[in-house]
């Protein structure tokens, strides 16, 4: 024990053990009260709703408007669910997130191991693309996706998220490169490897933990991305988050409250899944024995 | 014909010049050390000599053929980075194979080089770890062995053990030793350890910021340093060096006026004008105790100094010694009875004695 802990008396260290304890499940608490209304909300019937006890548990759980959430809700005029806009999203998210981690990997490489002259001034202006609002942006990317044939398609979006993406996944990179050693590089260049195998075989295998720091930050900031998909995208060709605005404020007849919350978690539940698949990997000491240990 | 040559390198990092003007050349089979202290310039010729920095000016020439705007692939050399380098996520097998892999040898060829090499080294238990589940001795052999696998013309050494404890420093140094024995291997190897260059080398090259101080065997090195810094440099304790005078006998007058003359012998003394001021190099295996004198030494003088230090080692005891301000280092036997602050008769054995012009620095004889 340091000496630090022996000028505290056990009973207060105890003490203030509790108070800290308290106060981090009460928070806890308060950060899962949304999460607990939807999902009750989203097993409940609507009289139930309508019963007006927003924190009672269901009292007849049924998965009804689960299902007529991803298969009958209707979202402006066509009822047919939220699955289509389900499928957008990951058609925009999988290969927006693959493509902007590989071009930041290979950014961060040629940043660290590649230098040429003017390498700052080229990471310092992808790092100030990271600060530029992106509203700044909506119409100069309008035009260009005009111009490239691209409008209102996934494929328009996936450009929009790897070009805004790359800013961050660059730096991810780099800093983690630049801690990487310089003479394993080295090695593999007198050992005969060329640009891309040292990156390939070298460089990207050592990378586990940073990537999936990169693939679970870009996989949930594009998910969640609405601006950018309600602003180059409409209809059928719209994300998840706009279908899910689309459908909330959609009012012919009744509120379907049920429907709302089961289609919110439809659409939170991908960020959540790569979260506990992908945290399983937050691995350290992927990098122990390169150098001495 | 020489098998390594490095004709006049230079090398230019920003507006400072690292390397001025380097000519080196190295036998097939020598074990050649560069050695300097920390900022000499000696890992950026050995990084020149792989290909990892361009040149500014100047030649490197590998069996007769200018190696200048190869590729460090190309260049057909191996080198053992001071950190290993070992790739973290190969096992110990494929990283040995990597480069064989990357030359596009055959699989069958590739698992038989590799048995080969893990034999010479004894790590063939190993081959399925990674870098992470070795020791530094281990990590130390595998890189070895990743470069021994490729059979290079050269092999370069960047300060290979300065990464291991005392122990395992010293048997590494006589595996190493062993194996340029036993496979005549072209080495180049950078260490700031003096101790590894004597036992190591063929050829040492003293290095001092980024010029060459003496080229020499490990004998002509110790026994003949070219200047007062090489003489500095190599051996511990460093040699003692002590101002003197010639005086009109031939003898070197020590120790300012109340000193003593001592006798040189006569190789030496028929080099130095009387009246000259002189820097008179001894190491301190020259300065014993009266028992430990060579019978075979023609010139000896005994001086009466007073003992400011006692260091013993177990097989000697070193004993400083102190006449009007100035000190040196004697190497005694361990039974010497010797005791601080009083008077203590060395030995001072002439022969060995090296003289420098304390203007230039460089030896006079």
């Amino acid at each position: 024990m340091s000496a630090a802990h022996e000028t505290v008396s056990p009973g207060s260290a105890r003490a203030a053990r509790y108070v800290i304890y308290a106060a981090l499940i009460f928070l806890a608490l308060v950060y899962l009260l949304p999460l607990y209304v939807m999902l009750s909300t989203s097993l409940k019937s609507l009289d139930e709703i309508r019963g007006g006890d927003m924190l009672a548990l269901p009292g007849d759980p049924s998965i009804a408007a689960w299902v007529k959430a991803w298969g009958e809700a209707c979202i402006g005029v066509s009822c047919v669910g939220i699955k289509g806009y389900f499928w957008n999203s990951i058609k925009m998210v999988v290969p927006a997130v693959v493509i902007s981690t590989l071009l930041g990997a290979l950014n961060g490489y040629v940043l660290t191991k590649w230098r040429f002259p003017g390498h700052k001034l080229v990471f310092g202006m992808m790092l100030f693309a990271c600060f530029i609002p992106f509203q700044a942006v909506l119409i100069p990317m309008a035009r260009l996706l005009g111009a490239a044939g691209l409008s209102n398609s996934t494929a328009g979006l996936v450009f929009v998220h790897v070009v805004y993406g790359l800013g961050f996944t660059t730096l991810f990179f780099r800093n983690y490169y630049e801690a990487f050693p310089d003479e394993l590089v080295k090695a593999a260049m007198i050992d005969g490897a060329g640009f891309f195998k040292i990156f390939w075989r070298i460089l990207l295998p050592s990378s586990g933990p940073i990537i999936v720091v990169t693939v679970i930050y870009q996989f949930t900031n594009i998910w969640n991305d609405f601006l950018f998909g309600v602003s180059f995208s409409s209809g059928e060709a719209s994300p998840m988050t706009v279908a899910l605005n689309n459908l909330v404020s959609s009012s012919t007849g009744v509120k379907e409250y049920n429907v709302d919350m089961a289609a919110a978690v439809f659409a939170a539940l991908p960020t959540l899944f790569v979260y506990i698949v992908a945290g399983r990997y937050f691995v350290r000491g992927l990098m122990a024995g390169a150098v001495k240990g | 014909m020489s098998f390594l040559q490095i004709k006049n390198l230079r090398k230019k990092i920003g507006n400072v010049e690292v390397l001025k003007g380097i000519d080196i050349e190295l036998e097939k089979g020598g074990f050649l050390v560069l050695v300097g202290p920390s900022g000499c310039g000696k890992s950026t010729l050995l990084n020149a000599i792989a290909g990892l920095l361009p040149l500014t000016s100047g030649d490197i020439v590998i069996d007769g053929q200018v190696v200048n705007d190869l590729h460090p692939s190309q260049r057909d050399i191996a080198m053992v980075f001071q950190s290993y380098a070992l790739y973290p996520n190969m096992t110990v097998e494929e990283n040995i194979a990597f480069a064989l892999e990357m030359r596009g040898v055959a699989k069958e060829e590739r698992a038989k080089a590799v048995a080969q090499v893990a034999k010479t080294l004894q790590i063939e238990h190993l081959l399925k770890r990674r870098p992470s589940q070795l020791s530094g001795g281990q990590r130390q052999r595998v890189a070895m062995g990743r470069a021994l696998v490729r059979q290079p013309r050269v092999f370069l050494f960047d300060e290979p053990l300065s990464n291991l404890d005392a122990k395992l420093r010293v048997e590494v140094r006589a595996e190493i030793k062993a194996l340029h024995q036993n496979t005549h291997a072209t080495i180049v190897y950078v260490t700031h350890d003096q101790i590894e260059a004597m036992t190591l080398a063929t050829k040492i090259v003293v290095l001092k910021e980024g010029m060459v101080q003496q080229v020499g065997t490990p004998a002509e090195i110790y026994n003949r340093p070219a200047n007062l810094f090489v003489a500095d440099f190599m051996g511990s304790p460093a040699m003692n060096m002590l101002k003197g005078k010639v005086t009109a006998g031939g003898g070197i007058a020590l120790f300012g006026n109340g000193g003593v003359t001592v006798p040189m012998p006569p190789s030496i003394s028929s080099a130095l004008p009387a009246g000259k001021d002189v820097i008179l190099g001894l190491r301190p295996e020259a300065i014993t105790d009266d028992g430990l004198v060579d019978p075979t030494a023609r010139a000896i003088a005994h001086v009466e100094a007073e003992v400011t230090m006692i260091e013993p080692t177990g097989s000697d005891t070193f004993v400083t010694g102190k006449i009007d301000g100035a000190s040196f280092t004697a190497r005694t036997r361990a039974e010497v009875v010797v005791e601080l602050g009083q008077t203590f008769r060395f030995a001072f054995n002439l022969d060995k004695a090296v003289v420098f012009d304390p203007e230039t620095g460089h030896r006079v004889v």
